[in-house]
Protein backbone atom coordinates (compact mmCIF):
# COMPACT_ATOMS: atom_id res chain seq x y z
CA UNK A 1 0.00 0.00 0.00
CA UNK A 2 1.63 3.30 -1.05
CA UNK A 3 1.75 5.92 1.53
CA UNK A 4 0.14 9.47 0.07
CA UNK A 5 0.46 12.40 2.49
CA UNK A 6 -1.86 15.39 1.62
CA UNK A 7 -1.84 18.58 3.45
CA UNK A 8 -5.01 20.91 4.02
CA UNK A 9 -4.54 24.29 3.16
CA UNK A 10 -4.50 25.41 6.51
CA UNK A 11 -1.21 23.04 6.83
CA UNK A 12 -3.37 19.83 8.54
CA UNK A 13 -1.19 16.95 7.46
CA UNK A 14 -2.93 13.22 6.68
CA UNK A 15 -0.72 10.77 5.76
CA UNK A 16 -2.44 7.81 4.55
CA UNK A 17 -2.15 4.26 3.51
CA UNK A 18 -3.83 3.95 -0.05
CA UNK A 19 -5.51 1.81 -2.19
CA UNK A 20 -3.83 0.81 -5.16
CA UNK A 21 -6.45 0.86 -7.75
CA UNK A 22 -8.66 3.28 -6.45
CA UNK A 23 -8.65 6.71 -7.16
CA UNK A 24 -6.90 9.29 -5.10
CA UNK A 25 -9.94 11.18 -4.47
CA UNK A 26 -11.86 7.86 -3.14
CA UNK A 27 -8.74 7.03 -0.62
CA UNK A 28 -9.01 10.66 0.76
CA UNK A 29 -12.51 10.33 1.31
CA UNK A 30 -12.04 6.94 2.71
CA UNK A 31 -9.61 8.11 4.73
CA UNK A 32 -11.79 11.11 6.31
CA UNK A 33 -10.04 13.75 4.76
CA UNK A 34 -11.19 16.90 4.50
CA UNK A 35 -11.13 19.65 1.85
CA UNK A 36 -12.22 17.21 -0.67
CA UNK A 37 -16.15 17.74 -2.06
CA UNK A 38 -16.07 15.53 -4.82
CA UNK A 39 -19.35 16.75 -5.45
CA UNK A 40 -20.01 14.35 -8.92
CA UNK A 41 -18.55 11.21 -7.21
CA UNK A 42 -15.70 10.79 -9.36
CA UNK A 43 -16.93 11.52 -13.31
CA UNK A 44 -14.75 14.66 -14.33
CA UNK A 45 -17.50 16.25 -13.90
CA UNK A 46 -17.75 19.04 -11.07
CA UNK A 47 -14.30 19.95 -10.46
CA UNK A 48 -14.34 19.89 -6.80
CA UNK A 49 -11.74 17.72 -6.08
CA UNK A 50 -8.93 19.75 -7.44
CA UNK A 51 -5.85 19.09 -5.84
CA UNK A 52 -1.63 20.47 -6.45
CA UNK A 53 0.48 17.48 -6.64
CA UNK A 54 3.95 18.21 -5.04
CA UNK A 55 6.96 18.13 -6.64
CA UNK A 56 8.09 15.86 -9.56
CA UNK A 57 5.23 13.08 -9.29
CA UNK A 58 3.32 13.58 -12.22
CA UNK A 59 5.36 10.98 -14.58
CA UNK A 60 3.95 8.78 -11.99
CA UNK A 61 0.15 10.31 -11.42
CA UNK A 62 -0.09 11.18 -15.26
CA UNK A 63 -1.49 14.72 -16.53
CA UNK A 64 -4.70 15.81 -17.28
CA UNK A 65 -6.39 14.69 -20.36
CA UNK A 66 -8.89 17.12 -22.32
CA UNK A 67 -11.72 17.14 -20.03
CA UNK A 68 -9.52 17.22 -17.12
CA UNK A 69 -8.12 20.58 -18.22
CA UNK A 70 -11.52 22.03 -19.48
CA UNK A 71 -12.79 21.80 -15.97
CA UNK A 72 -9.61 22.72 -14.11
CA UNK A 73 -9.66 25.75 -16.54
CA UNK A 74 -12.53 27.22 -14.40
CA UNK A 75 -11.05 27.03 -11.07
CA UNK A 76 -9.95 30.88 -10.32
CA UNK A 77 -6.65 28.99 -8.38
CA UNK A 78 -5.21 26.78 -10.70
CA UNK A 79 -1.61 26.61 -11.26
CA UNK A 80 0.82 23.90 -12.90
CA UNK A 81 0.16 21.18 -10.35
CA UNK A 82 -3.53 21.48 -10.46
CA UNK A 83 -5.28 18.05 -11.04
CA UNK A 84 -8.43 16.87 -9.73
CA UNK A 85 -7.88 13.73 -7.60
CA UNK A 86 -11.02 11.79 -8.97
CA UNK A 87 -8.51 11.40 -12.30
CA UNK A 88 -5.47 9.90 -10.32
CA UNK A 89 -5.67 6.53 -9.82
CA UNK A 90 -3.31 5.37 -7.47
CA UNK A 91 -0.76 3.05 -8.32
CA UNK A 92 2.74 1.11 -6.45
CA UNK A 93 4.88 4.28 -7.80
CA UNK A 94 3.04 6.99 -6.18
CA UNK A 95 4.23 5.70 -2.63
CA UNK A 96 5.51 8.67 -0.98
CA UNK A 97 3.98 11.65 -3.17
CA UNK A 98 2.87 14.66 -1.54
CA UNK A 99 -0.48 16.37 -2.72
CA UNK A 100 -1.71 19.97 -1.13
CA UNK A 101 -4.98 20.76 -1.27
CA UNK A 102 -6.67 24.39 -1.97
CA UNK A 103 -8.12 26.68 -0.29
CA UNK A 104 -11.75 25.99 -1.27
CA UNK A 105 -13.83 23.77 -3.74
CA UNK A 106 -16.16 25.37 -5.77
CA UNK B 1 -51.17 24.03 -23.56
CA UNK B 2 -54.42 24.32 -23.41
CA UNK B 3 -55.45 25.16 -19.61
CA UNK B 4 -58.35 24.11 -19.44
CA UNK B 5 -57.39 20.80 -21.15
CA UNK B 6 -56.42 18.07 -18.60
CA UNK B 7 -53.26 16.23 -18.57
CA UNK B 8 -52.83 12.78 -20.07
CA UNK B 9 -52.93 10.30 -17.91
CA UNK B 10 -48.89 9.37 -16.65
CA UNK B 11 -49.38 5.89 -16.25
CA UNK B 12 -52.07 4.51 -19.24
CA UNK B 13 -50.73 7.58 -21.93
CA UNK B 14 -48.37 6.04 -24.73
CA UNK B 15 -44.99 7.59 -24.11
CA UNK B 16 -45.17 9.13 -27.48
CA UNK B 17 -47.83 11.00 -26.49
CA UNK B 18 -46.56 13.06 -23.11
CA UNK B 19 -45.29 16.51 -24.16
CA UNK B 20 -42.33 17.33 -21.38
CA UNK B 21 -42.61 20.63 -22.32
CA UNK B 22 -45.94 21.22 -21.10
CA UNK B 23 -45.50 23.94 -17.98
CA UNK B 24 -48.64 23.10 -16.33
CA UNK B 25 -47.06 19.48 -15.71
CA UNK B 26 -44.47 21.97 -13.34
CA UNK B 27 -46.93 24.37 -12.37
CA UNK B 28 -49.31 21.73 -11.10
CA UNK B 29 -46.80 19.60 -9.72
CA UNK B 30 -47.93 16.74 -11.86
CA UNK B 31 -44.07 15.54 -13.20
CA UNK B 32 -43.22 13.14 -11.48
CA UNK B 33 -45.18 9.73 -12.58
CA UNK B 34 -44.42 11.04 -16.13
CA UNK B 35 -40.62 11.40 -15.23
CA UNK B 36 -40.27 8.12 -13.63
CA UNK B 37 -41.77 6.10 -16.59
CA UNK B 38 -39.42 7.29 -18.87
CA UNK B 39 -36.57 6.75 -16.53
CA UNK B 40 -37.50 2.79 -16.42
CA UNK B 41 -38.69 2.48 -20.07
CA UNK B 42 -37.23 5.28 -22.23
CA UNK B 43 -34.14 6.80 -20.40
CA UNK B 44 -33.15 8.78 -23.54
CA UNK B 45 -37.00 9.80 -25.09
CA UNK B 46 -37.38 11.34 -28.47
CA UNK B 47 -40.46 13.69 -28.83
CA UNK B 48 -41.52 14.33 -32.42
CA UNK B 49 -43.66 17.02 -31.78
CA UNK B 50 -43.85 20.02 -29.31
CA UNK B 51 -44.70 23.65 -29.19
CA UNK B 52 -41.15 23.81 -28.88
CA UNK B 53 -40.66 21.56 -31.96
CA UNK B 54 -38.81 17.86 -31.76
CA UNK B 55 -36.29 17.59 -28.76
CA UNK B 56 -34.70 14.48 -26.55
CA UNK B 57 -35.28 14.09 -23.27
CA UNK B 58 -32.39 12.88 -21.10
CA UNK B 59 -33.92 11.38 -17.93
CA UNK B 60 -31.12 9.26 -15.71
CA UNK B 61 -28.66 10.65 -13.76
CA UNK B 62 -25.64 9.64 -15.41
CA UNK B 63 -26.80 9.75 -18.71
CA UNK B 64 -26.87 13.79 -17.92
CA UNK B 65 -23.65 13.79 -16.77
CA UNK B 66 -22.49 11.57 -19.80
CA UNK B 67 -24.46 14.60 -22.01
CA UNK B 68 -22.69 17.20 -20.14
CA UNK B 69 -19.27 15.83 -20.23
CA UNK B 70 -19.10 16.13 -23.98
CA UNK B 71 -19.40 19.65 -24.93
CA UNK B 72 -17.94 19.15 -28.52
CA UNK B 73 -20.90 17.00 -29.14
CA UNK B 74 -23.58 18.20 -26.90
CA UNK B 75 -23.44 22.21 -27.52
CA UNK B 76 -24.16 24.67 -26.10
CA UNK B 77 -25.32 26.85 -28.27
CA UNK B 78 -27.06 28.93 -29.62
CA UNK B 79 -29.65 28.64 -26.45
CA UNK B 80 -29.82 26.38 -23.56
CA UNK B 81 -33.88 26.26 -22.98
CA UNK B 82 -36.00 23.89 -24.87
CA UNK B 83 -37.09 26.78 -26.92
CA UNK B 84 -35.23 28.61 -29.54
CA UNK B 85 -34.20 32.56 -28.99
CA UNK B 86 -36.58 34.98 -29.86
CA UNK B 87 -36.19 37.25 -32.76
CA UNK B 88 -36.35 40.67 -31.61
CA UNK B 89 -33.71 40.16 -29.05
CA UNK B 90 -30.48 38.33 -30.20
CA UNK B 91 -28.82 38.57 -26.66
CA UNK B 92 -25.65 36.10 -26.46
CA UNK B 93 -24.68 34.59 -22.87
CA UNK B 94 -21.63 32.87 -21.86
CA UNK B 95 -23.92 29.31 -20.42
CA UNK B 96 -25.16 29.33 -24.29
CA UNK B 97 -21.71 29.67 -25.85
CA UNK B 98 -18.96 26.54 -25.98
CA UNK B 99 -15.15 26.36 -25.39
CA UNK B 100 -13.11 28.64 -25.91
CA UNK B 101 -15.26 31.49 -26.03
CA UNK B 102 -17.55 30.45 -22.99
CA UNK B 103 -14.08 30.03 -20.58
CA UNK B 104 -12.81 33.00 -21.11
CA UNK B 105 -16.05 34.80 -20.53
CA UNK B 106 -17.04 32.95 -17.18
CA UNK B 107 -13.29 33.69 -15.81
CA UNK B 108 -13.66 37.13 -16.05
CA UNK B 109 -16.94 36.78 -13.62
CA UNK B 110 -15.78 33.79 -11.69
CA UNK B 111 -13.47 35.16 -8.58
CA UNK B 112 -16.38 37.27 -7.38
CA UNK B 113 -18.74 33.90 -6.55
CA UNK B 114 -15.15 32.03 -5.18
CA UNK B 115 -15.43 30.87 -1.78
CA UNK B 116 -12.33 33.17 -0.10
CA UNK B 117 -14.42 36.24 -0.87
CA UNK B 118 -17.74 34.73 0.11
CA UNK B 119 -16.37 34.54 3.38
CA UNK B 120 -15.75 37.96 3.30
CA UNK B 121 -19.26 38.18 2.47
CA UNK B 122 -20.50 36.23 5.07
CA UNK B 123 -20.92 38.87 8.18
CA UNK B 124 -22.77 41.14 5.72
CA UNK B 125 -25.36 38.09 4.51
CA UNK B 126 -25.99 37.29 8.11
CA UNK B 127 -27.05 40.54 9.20
CA UNK B 128 -29.16 41.67 6.29
CA UNK B 129 -31.16 38.46 6.40
CA UNK B 130 -31.23 38.60 10.72
CA UNK B 131 -32.69 41.99 9.84
CA UNK B 132 -35.56 40.87 7.04
CA UNK B 133 -36.31 38.21 9.89
CA UNK B 134 -36.87 40.68 12.36
CA UNK B 135 -38.98 42.33 10.33
CA UNK B 136 -41.77 39.20 9.72
CA UNK B 137 -45.01 39.90 11.31
CA UNK B 138 -45.50 37.05 13.97
CA UNK B 139 -48.71 35.10 14.65
CA UNK B 140 -50.04 36.39 11.02
CA UNK B 141 -50.46 35.17 7.40
CA UNK B 142 -48.12 36.39 4.86
CA UNK B 143 -46.18 35.70 1.48
CA UNK B 144 -42.84 34.01 1.95
CA UNK B 145 -41.98 34.16 -1.62
CA UNK B 146 -42.50 38.49 -0.99
CA UNK B 147 -41.22 39.24 2.30
CA UNK B 148 -37.92 36.56 2.59
CA UNK B 149 -37.25 34.49 -0.48
CA UNK B 150 -37.10 37.61 -2.91
CA UNK B 151 -36.12 40.04 -0.81
CA UNK B 152 -32.87 38.25 0.37
CA UNK B 153 -31.65 36.95 -3.32
CA UNK B 154 -32.28 40.77 -4.69
CA UNK B 155 -30.39 42.01 -1.78
CA UNK B 156 -27.39 39.66 -2.92
CA UNK B 157 -27.84 40.62 -6.44
CA UNK B 158 -27.46 44.00 -5.52
CA UNK B 159 -24.68 43.74 -3.74
CA UNK B 160 -22.79 41.63 -6.30
CA UNK B 161 -23.56 44.18 -8.67
CA UNK B 162 -23.07 46.78 -6.90
CA UNK B 163 -26.62 48.19 -7.94
CA UNK B 164 -28.16 51.59 -6.14
CA UNK B 165 -29.80 49.48 -3.43
CA UNK B 166 -32.66 51.49 -3.58
CA UNK B 167 -33.67 50.28 -6.69
CA UNK B 168 -32.29 46.48 -6.53
CA UNK B 169 -36.42 46.08 -7.05
CA UNK B 170 -35.63 46.38 -10.45
CA UNK B 171 -33.20 43.43 -10.96
CA UNK B 172 -35.87 40.79 -9.52
CA UNK B 173 -38.31 42.65 -12.14
CA UNK B 174 -35.86 42.11 -15.02
CA UNK B 175 -34.49 38.32 -14.34
CA UNK B 176 -38.88 37.37 -14.21
CA UNK B 177 -39.18 39.16 -17.66
CA UNK B 178 -36.00 37.43 -19.13
CA UNK B 179 -37.01 34.14 -17.64
CA UNK B 180 -40.74 34.24 -18.22
CA UNK B 181 -40.52 34.36 -22.26
CA UNK B 182 -44.11 32.61 -23.49
CA UNK B 183 -41.80 31.31 -26.84
CA UNK B 184 -38.14 30.18 -25.14
CA UNK B 185 -39.84 28.39 -21.88
CA UNK B 186 -43.15 28.01 -21.84
CA UNK B 187 -44.02 31.39 -19.44
CA UNK B 188 -46.52 33.85 -19.19
CA UNK B 189 -44.89 37.47 -19.55
CA UNK B 190 -45.82 39.70 -22.25
CA UNK B 191 -43.77 40.34 -25.58
CA UNK B 192 -43.68 43.53 -25.39
CA UNK B 193 -43.26 44.16 -21.45
CA UNK B 194 -40.30 41.83 -21.85
CA UNK B 195 -38.48 43.83 -24.58
CA UNK B 196 -39.05 47.02 -23.01
CA UNK B 197 -37.68 46.02 -19.69
CA UNK B 198 -34.43 44.24 -21.42
CA UNK B 199 -33.75 47.62 -23.03
CA UNK B 200 -34.33 49.71 -19.81
CA UNK B 201 -31.89 46.94 -18.26
CA UNK B 202 -29.24 47.34 -20.82
CA UNK B 203 -29.56 50.96 -20.73
CA UNK B 204 -29.92 51.27 -16.81
CA UNK B 205 -26.14 48.91 -16.60
CA UNK B 206 -24.64 50.67 -19.60
CA UNK B 207 -24.90 53.82 -17.52
CA UNK B 208 -23.13 52.03 -14.55
CA UNK B 209 -20.46 50.84 -17.08
CA UNK B 210 -19.46 54.07 -17.78
CA UNK B 211 -19.90 55.89 -14.30
CA UNK B 212 -18.17 53.13 -12.71
CA UNK B 213 -15.06 53.13 -15.80
CA UNK B 214 -13.55 56.21 -13.75
CA UNK B 215 -13.58 54.44 -10.85
CA UNK B 216 -10.53 51.98 -8.96
CA UNK B 217 -10.57 48.68 -7.67
CA UNK B 218 -13.85 47.58 -7.31
CA UNK B 219 -14.70 43.99 -6.80
CA UNK B 220 -18.37 43.73 -8.13
CA UNK B 221 -19.48 41.77 -11.15
CA UNK B 222 -19.22 45.16 -13.24
CA UNK B 223 -15.84 46.41 -12.26
CA UNK B 224 -13.95 42.71 -13.02
CA UNK B 225 -15.87 43.03 -16.99
CA UNK B 226 -14.08 45.53 -17.20
CA UNK B 227 -10.60 44.70 -15.71
CA UNK B 228 -10.83 41.79 -17.74
CA UNK B 229 -9.54 42.50 -21.14
CA UNK B 230 -11.46 39.43 -22.70
CA UNK B 231 -14.22 41.70 -21.73
CA UNK B 232 -13.25 45.00 -21.01
CA UNK B 233 -14.94 46.17 -24.09
CA UNK B 234 -18.38 44.43 -23.81
CA UNK B 235 -20.35 47.22 -23.47
CA UNK B 236 -19.51 47.91 -27.04
CA UNK B 237 -21.31 44.37 -27.39
CA UNK B 238 -24.97 45.72 -26.54
CA UNK B 239 -26.68 41.88 -26.99
CA UNK B 240 -23.82 40.20 -25.37
CA UNK B 241 -23.64 42.79 -22.56
CA UNK B 242 -27.33 42.14 -21.92
CA UNK B 243 -27.04 38.59 -22.14
CA UNK B 244 -24.18 38.32 -19.66
CA UNK B 245 -26.08 40.51 -17.06
CA UNK B 246 -29.57 38.53 -17.36
CA UNK B 247 -27.40 35.41 -17.04
CA UNK B 248 -25.92 36.51 -14.11
CA UNK B 249 -29.19 37.89 -12.58
CA UNK B 250 -31.20 35.16 -13.47
CA UNK B 251 -28.59 32.77 -11.76
CA UNK B 252 -28.32 34.75 -8.96
CA UNK B 253 -32.12 34.99 -8.35
CA UNK B 254 -34.75 32.20 -9.60
CA UNK B 255 -32.92 29.60 -8.28
CA UNK B 256 -31.92 30.79 -4.72
CA UNK B 257 -34.99 32.57 -4.51
CA UNK B 258 -36.63 29.10 -5.20
CA UNK B 259 -35.06 27.18 -2.67
CA UNK B 260 -35.29 29.58 0.00
CA UNK B 261 -39.17 28.82 -0.65
CA UNK B 262 -38.66 25.37 -1.49
CA UNK B 263 -37.33 24.32 1.57
CA UNK B 264 -40.18 25.49 4.01
CA UNK B 265 -42.30 23.44 2.09
CA UNK B 266 -40.19 20.28 1.95
CA UNK B 267 -39.93 20.71 5.73
CA UNK B 268 -43.46 21.11 6.03
CA UNK B 269 -44.45 18.28 4.19
CA UNK B 270 -41.73 16.00 6.03
CA UNK B 271 -42.50 16.94 9.79
CA UNK B 272 -40.22 14.03 10.70
CA UNK B 273 -37.09 16.12 9.12
CA UNK B 274 -38.06 19.21 10.98
CA UNK B 275 -38.13 17.53 13.90
CA UNK B 276 -34.45 16.53 13.32
CA UNK B 277 -33.43 20.09 12.56
CA UNK B 278 -34.75 21.60 15.37
CA UNK B 279 -32.55 19.04 17.37
CA UNK B 280 -29.62 19.30 15.71
CA UNK B 281 -28.72 22.56 13.90
CA UNK B 282 -25.45 21.19 12.71
CA UNK B 283 -27.64 19.47 9.82
CA UNK B 284 -28.49 22.50 8.19
CA UNK B 285 -25.26 22.43 5.61
CA UNK B 286 -26.24 18.72 4.77
CA UNK B 287 -29.78 19.71 4.52
CA UNK B 288 -28.95 22.75 2.49
CA UNK B 289 -27.81 20.25 -0.53
CA UNK B 290 -30.84 18.34 -0.02
CA UNK B 291 -33.38 20.94 -0.46
CA UNK B 292 -31.45 22.11 -3.74
CA UNK B 293 -31.92 18.65 -4.60
CA UNK B 294 -35.21 18.58 -3.89
CA UNK B 295 -36.41 21.64 -5.01
CA UNK B 296 -34.14 21.59 -8.65
CA UNK B 297 -34.85 25.22 -9.44
CA UNK B 298 -33.99 25.03 -12.69
CA UNK B 299 -35.68 21.86 -14.08
CA UNK B 300 -33.14 21.27 -17.26
CA UNK B 301 -30.97 22.63 -19.63
CA UNK B 302 -31.13 22.30 -23.49
CA UNK B 303 -27.94 20.98 -25.71
CA UNK B 304 -27.74 20.51 -29.56
CA UNK B 305 -25.97 18.05 -31.49
CA UNK B 306 -22.99 19.35 -33.54
CA UNK B 307 -23.36 15.81 -35.77
CA UNK B 308 -24.77 12.75 -35.63
CA UNK B 309 -24.27 10.71 -32.78
CA UNK B 310 -25.09 7.17 -31.24
CA UNK B 311 -25.83 7.57 -27.09
CA UNK B 312 -27.55 5.21 -25.54
CA UNK B 313 -28.52 3.02 -28.42
CA UNK B 314 -30.25 6.13 -29.60
CA UNK B 315 -29.36 8.02 -33.24
CA UNK B 316 -29.77 11.25 -32.13
CA UNK B 317 -29.31 13.56 -35.57
CA UNK B 318 -26.71 17.21 -36.23
CA UNK B 319 -29.26 19.66 -35.20
CA UNK B 320 -31.59 17.46 -32.71
CA UNK B 321 -32.44 19.33 -29.09
CA UNK B 322 -31.16 17.24 -25.79
CA UNK B 323 -32.92 18.21 -23.12
CA UNK B 324 -30.98 17.06 -20.12
CA UNK B 325 -33.93 17.06 -17.01
CA UNK B 326 -31.95 17.59 -14.02
CA UNK B 327 -35.61 17.22 -11.74
CA UNK B 328 -35.59 13.49 -13.29
CA UNK B 329 -31.62 13.23 -12.32
CA UNK B 330 -32.50 13.95 -9.17
CA UNK B 331 -34.56 11.28 -8.60
CA UNK B 332 -33.00 8.78 -10.17
CA UNK B 333 -33.24 5.79 -7.84
CA UNK B 334 -30.26 3.95 -10.13
CA UNK B 335 -27.90 7.02 -8.65
CA UNK B 336 -29.91 8.76 -5.47
CA UNK B 337 -31.42 6.09 -2.59
CA UNK B 338 -35.07 6.80 -1.86
CA UNK B 339 -34.93 9.57 -3.99
CA UNK B 340 -38.71 10.49 -4.01
CA UNK B 341 -37.53 11.37 -0.54
CA UNK B 342 -36.47 14.32 1.73
CA UNK B 343 -33.76 13.43 3.88
CA UNK B 344 -32.20 16.46 5.72
CA UNK B 345 -29.13 13.90 6.75
CA UNK B 346 -28.13 12.05 3.68
CA UNK B 347 -24.17 10.64 3.69
CA UNK B 348 -24.02 12.14 0.63
CA UNK B 349 -26.19 15.10 0.14
CA UNK B 350 -24.13 16.88 -2.70
CA UNK B 351 -24.25 14.15 -4.90
CA UNK B 352 -26.76 15.75 -7.11
CA UNK B 353 -27.36 17.35 -10.38
CA UNK B 354 -28.60 20.67 -9.66
CA UNK B 355 -26.08 22.51 -10.55
CA UNK B 356 -24.99 20.69 -13.48
CA UNK B 357 -21.83 19.27 -14.12
CA UNK B 358 -19.18 20.06 -16.59
CA UNK B 359 -17.62 23.51 -17.59
CA UNK B 360 -21.17 24.87 -17.70
CA UNK B 361 -21.54 24.19 -13.89
CA UNK B 362 -23.09 26.36 -11.78
CA UNK B 363 -20.71 29.52 -11.00
CA UNK B 364 -22.49 30.44 -7.87
CA UNK B 365 -22.86 27.13 -6.23
CA UNK B 366 -20.78 28.11 -3.25
CA UNK B 367 -22.75 31.54 -3.00
CA UNK B 368 -26.23 29.73 -2.80
CA UNK B 369 -25.49 27.19 -0.28
CA UNK B 370 -24.25 29.86 1.59
CA UNK B 371 -27.06 31.84 1.25
CA UNK B 372 -29.08 28.74 2.18
CA UNK B 373 -27.25 27.96 5.02
CA UNK B 374 -27.53 31.15 6.86
CA UNK B 375 -30.96 32.14 6.27
CA UNK B 376 -31.92 28.78 7.85
CA UNK B 377 -29.26 29.01 10.56
CA UNK B 378 -30.86 32.37 11.56
CA UNK B 379 -34.32 31.14 11.25
CA UNK B 380 -33.87 28.74 13.83
CA UNK B 381 -31.55 31.29 16.06
CA UNK B 382 -35.95 33.11 15.94
CA UNK B 383 -38.53 30.68 15.08
CA UNK B 384 -39.67 27.19 16.28
CA UNK B 385 -42.07 26.27 13.17
CA UNK B 386 -42.37 28.30 9.76
CA UNK B 387 -45.56 26.98 9.42
CA UNK B 388 -47.37 26.34 5.57
CA UNK B 389 -51.19 27.36 5.94
CA UNK B 390 -52.50 27.19 2.61
CA UNK B 391 -51.07 25.97 -1.25
CA UNK B 392 -48.23 27.59 -2.34
CA UNK B 393 -48.96 29.03 -5.85
CA UNK B 394 -46.18 27.73 -8.33
CA UNK B 395 -45.01 29.63 -11.79
CA UNK B 396 -45.69 29.12 -14.96
CA UNK B 397 -42.66 27.70 -16.91
CA UNK B 398 -41.04 24.36 -18.33
CA UNK B 399 -37.47 25.61 -17.19
CA UNK B 400 -37.83 27.77 -13.78
CA UNK B 401 -39.49 25.15 -10.87
CA UNK B 402 -40.88 28.19 -9.14
CA UNK B 403 -43.18 29.76 -6.78
CA UNK B 404 -45.32 32.85 -7.01
CA UNK B 405 -46.85 32.76 -3.29
CA UNK B 406 -46.27 30.90 -0.32
CA UNK B 407 -48.77 31.77 2.38
CA UNK B 408 -46.72 30.82 5.82
CA UNK B 409 -47.21 31.76 10.03
CA UNK B 410 -44.27 32.51 12.46
CA UNK B 411 -43.94 30.92 15.53
CA UNK B 412 -41.82 32.54 17.82
CA UNK B 413 -39.28 29.83 20.16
Amino acid sequence: MPTITLIEHCGTSHTIEAETGKTLMQNALDNMVPGIDADCGGACACGTCHCFVEGDWEPASGTADAMEEAMLGMRPDRTEQSRLSCQIEVNDALDGMVVRLPEYQM
Amino acid sequence: MNQAEKLPDPNTTPLAQFDLSDPRLYEQDAWRPYFARLRAEDPVHYQSDSPFGPFWSVTRFEDIMAVEANHEVFSSEPTIVIGDLTEDLPIEMFIAMDPPKHDLQRRAVQPVVAPQNLAQMESLIRSRVAEILDHLPVDETFNWVDRVSINLTTQMLATLFDFPFEERHKLTYWSDLAAGSPEMAGGNVDQEERMTGMMDCLETFTRIWHERKTREGGFDLISLLQRDPNTADLVERPMEYLGNLVLLIVGGNDTTRNSASGGVLALNQNPAEYAKLRANHSLIPGMVSEIIRWQTPLMHMRRTATRDVEFKGKQIRKGDKIVMWYLSGNRDENTIDNADEFIIDRSNPRHHSSFGFGVHRCMGNRLAEMQLRILWEEIMQRFSFVELVGEPERVQSNFVRGFATMPVKLHPL
